[in-house]
């Protein structure tokens, strides 16, 4: 070998190595050029480059340009990022552990860049290196090495798209988590509703419950509770009629187990989570009236926090615990309001023209999202924990049911068309509004869920 | 007196038949066609099988009696319609349910089922919490005229349950309904 080329390699190397150190010790007090405003959107997505991973085996070629699909896939979808198509690329790295050529991606007006290598170690497990570049402050903004085995490589690809999110907008990621939902089939007049499953972007959608026909509004338990030594299970609720009429169920995604919420004579619906998993809130009917109640999972208890005449449903935690946000028609029509977490305190939160229906509170804890219905349009739209504020995000014959990203700043929601015909599927806005986009789903969809972020 | 001069007239009328007809080939038709008449009668033969067969009852024209379809038959339908965001019940629902619970009066072993359904104009969970208050305006109607608040559970499905697809004013008021299924039949 060339000695000159030998010593530049070192070189390399060297300086590799310090940018590492570097990134690895003091990569939050690292000051990078690059950064995207996500409270404002950005005016023009970023654009980045996202070449095929590097594949020293044949059994991982594939997975090293799926990889490529699925993270790029992924960063285009929030809005925030436009990937460049790979025929553009001028440079084509062998070796993710020199630095790129950062004329040749400036030259395509590239800002960011990702090389990632796949290792496989033995047939049962992958290793996978990437390293982020800032084109233009010439420096490396993460790198990491990630394992698992072959066929949870998607989640991996998540997670790095997580971890591109974080360095370049400052915000926790969301991509590396799940959706519950209803999927749909048969005509509107014999609709069957099924309760399923799928990753954050569509992919591995299967039934999480066969017997059911009509399960509806599941949502996820914020946190992942032990089973015994390093198992992790995740826990849902949703309703179901199997008792004959709607009563609140708690599954465990993993296991299958499930059970019927209290034992309660009435009909059960709109239930949720409290922020540390431990508490249910849900509306039981009694002579017809929907109330508010909370029940604890430890001491298996019910209380009740609301004692109006009126329609009390879809309460909604704020993260700390403290309040809780609902929907109720006591003032007239269906409004908004809020209380403490112990049902004193009610104040109404909603005061704009129309019907406000299913808030939902934000991860954040600084918005609260809603279904409001006005003039024969539904909106999904937010306002702020004082109802100060409101900005309509969404506008169609039917846009209903926000739900949360893990980070508070994408909105899931259902829509459905008009007529005999009519279709639901699954839809994702920011807090912009601006980007609007389905959700890929096998059949009809309904009644999305964002889990948190995977463990 | 009268069967014996009804054989007479048999006999003379065959023997009669017997001596003016020239072609034999007939004659012997007409003999064997009579001849049991002048066989010995059978001894004792065994009582003749009576089949006793129903005449089918004169029944009013409909459904049978004590079914789902003769509650809906005799009460003019088995669904209440409610106007838009309400629950209360309008005359014309408490002329239908005056005649439900007529029948669930009559028919006294009967169950039945109210599902409490709602438009697709209003977000999920929020109907499936009018169509209990729908449901629930129809049992307290029973139970005011008299019907035994046990013999009715109710059910909120919602805006799952359309029975017009459409989406216009029409179907939307045809979906805003209370539907009373007889879970259990009824005997008068």
């Amino acid at each position: 070998m060339n000695k000159a080329l030998c010593r530049a390699r070192i070189f390399s190397v060297l300086a590799f190595v310090a940018i590492w150190s570097l990134s690895m010790f003091a990569s939050s007090t690292a000051h990078a050029q690059l950064e995207i405003d996500i409270v404002h959107g950005a005016p023009e997505p970023v654009p980045v480059a996202i070449p095929d991973f590097l594949s020293s085996h044949p059994a991982t070629d594939q997975i090293a340009k799926d990889m490529a699909i699925v993270i790029a896939a992924n960063l285009e979808r929030s809005g925030l990022f436009s990937v460049l198509d790979q025929s553009q690329y001028i440079e084509k790295q062998t070796d993710i552990d020199f630095q790129p050529r950062f004329a040749d991606w400036r030259l395509i007006n590239i800002k960011a860049l990702l090389s990632g290598a796949i290792v496989q170690e033995n047939p049962n497990r992958l290793k996978v290196e990437f390293r982020l570049w800032d084109i233009y402050a010439q420096q490396q903004l993460e790198g990491k090495r990630l394992a698992t085995t072959p066929d949870n490589w998607r989640r991996i690809a998540h997670k790095i798209s997580d971890y591109i999110y974080k360095r370049l907008t400052g915000e926790s990621g969301y991509f590396d988590s799940r959706i519950v939902y209803i999927a749909e089939s048969g005509p509107k007049t014999n609709r069957r509703k099924r309760l399923a499953i799928m990753d954050a972007d569509g992919a591995n959608a299967r039934n999480l419950l066969a017997n059911s026909d009509l399960v509806l509004t599941p949502r996820f338990s914020p946190v992942f509770e032990e089973r015994g030594a390093r198992k992790k299970v995740q826990l849902i609720t949703y309703l179901s009629w199997e008792t004959g009429g709607p009563q609140v169920f708690l599954q465990e995604i993993e296991t299958g187990n499930r059970e019927l919420l209290g034992n309660f004579s009435g009909m059960t619906i709109s239930p949720r989570f409290s922020p540390d998993g431990q508490k249910l809130i849900f509306s039981m009917v009694k002579r017809g009236n929907s109330d508010i109640y909370v029940f604890d999972r430890r001491s298996r208890s019910t209380t009740r926090l609301t004692t109006n005449q009126a329609i009390d449903v879809s309460p909604s935690f704020s993260p700390n615990g403290r309040k809780i946000v609902f929907n109720s028609d006591r003032g007239g029509s269906p409004q908004l309001y809020i209380m403490n977490a112990d049902g004193s305190n009610v104040l109404r939160l909603s005061f704009g023209d129309g019907r406000y229906t299913a808030p939902a509170w934000s991860p954040r804890g600084d918005l609260i999202a809603f279904t409001k219905s006005n003039k024969g349009q539904f909106h999904i739209g937010v306002m702020d924990n004082t109802g100060k504020g409101e900005r309509l995000l969404t506008n169609s014959y039917l846009d209903e049911g926000p739900t949360w990203s893990p980070n508070g700043r994408v909105i899931l929601f259902t829509r459905e068309t008009r007529g005999v015909n009519a279709r639901a599927s699954i839809w994702s806005v920011d807090l912009t509004g601006r980007n609007l986009r389905r959700v890929p789903t096998p059949g009809g969809a309904s009644d999305p869920a964002w889990s948190p972020i995977l463990p | 007196m009268k069967i014996k001069f009804l054989l007479m007239s048999v006999v003379v009328l065959t023997l009669s038949a017997c001596v003016s007809t020239p072609d034999p080939a007939p004659v012997k038709q007409q003999v064997q066609t009579q001849a049991p008449i002048f066989e010995p009668e059978p001894e004792a033969p065994e009582a003749p099988e009576i089949i006793e067969v129903p005449v089918e009852a004169v029944i009013p024209p409909g459904p049978q009696p004590g079914t789902s379809e003769h509650f809906k038959y005799t009460s003019g339908d088995d669904r209440v319609y409610f106007d838009y965001n309400k629950y209360d019940l309008t005359p014309r629902a408490r002329e239908v349910l005056r005649s439900q619970a007529n029948w669930l009066e009559r028919y006294d072993g009967a169950i039945i089922v109210v599902g409490g359904n709602a438009d697709e104009r209003g977000t999920r969970e929020y109907n499936l919490a009018l169509g209990a208050r729908r449901a629930d305006a129809v049992k307290a109607f029973f139970v005011s005229q008299g019907i035994e608040p046990g013999r009715i559970t109710t059910v909120s499905y919602g805006k799952e349950r359309p029975i017009d697809g459409r989406s216009n004013e029409e179907a939307w008021a045809i979906n805003r309904n209370a539907h009373s299924a007889v879970l259990v039949g009824g005997t008068s």
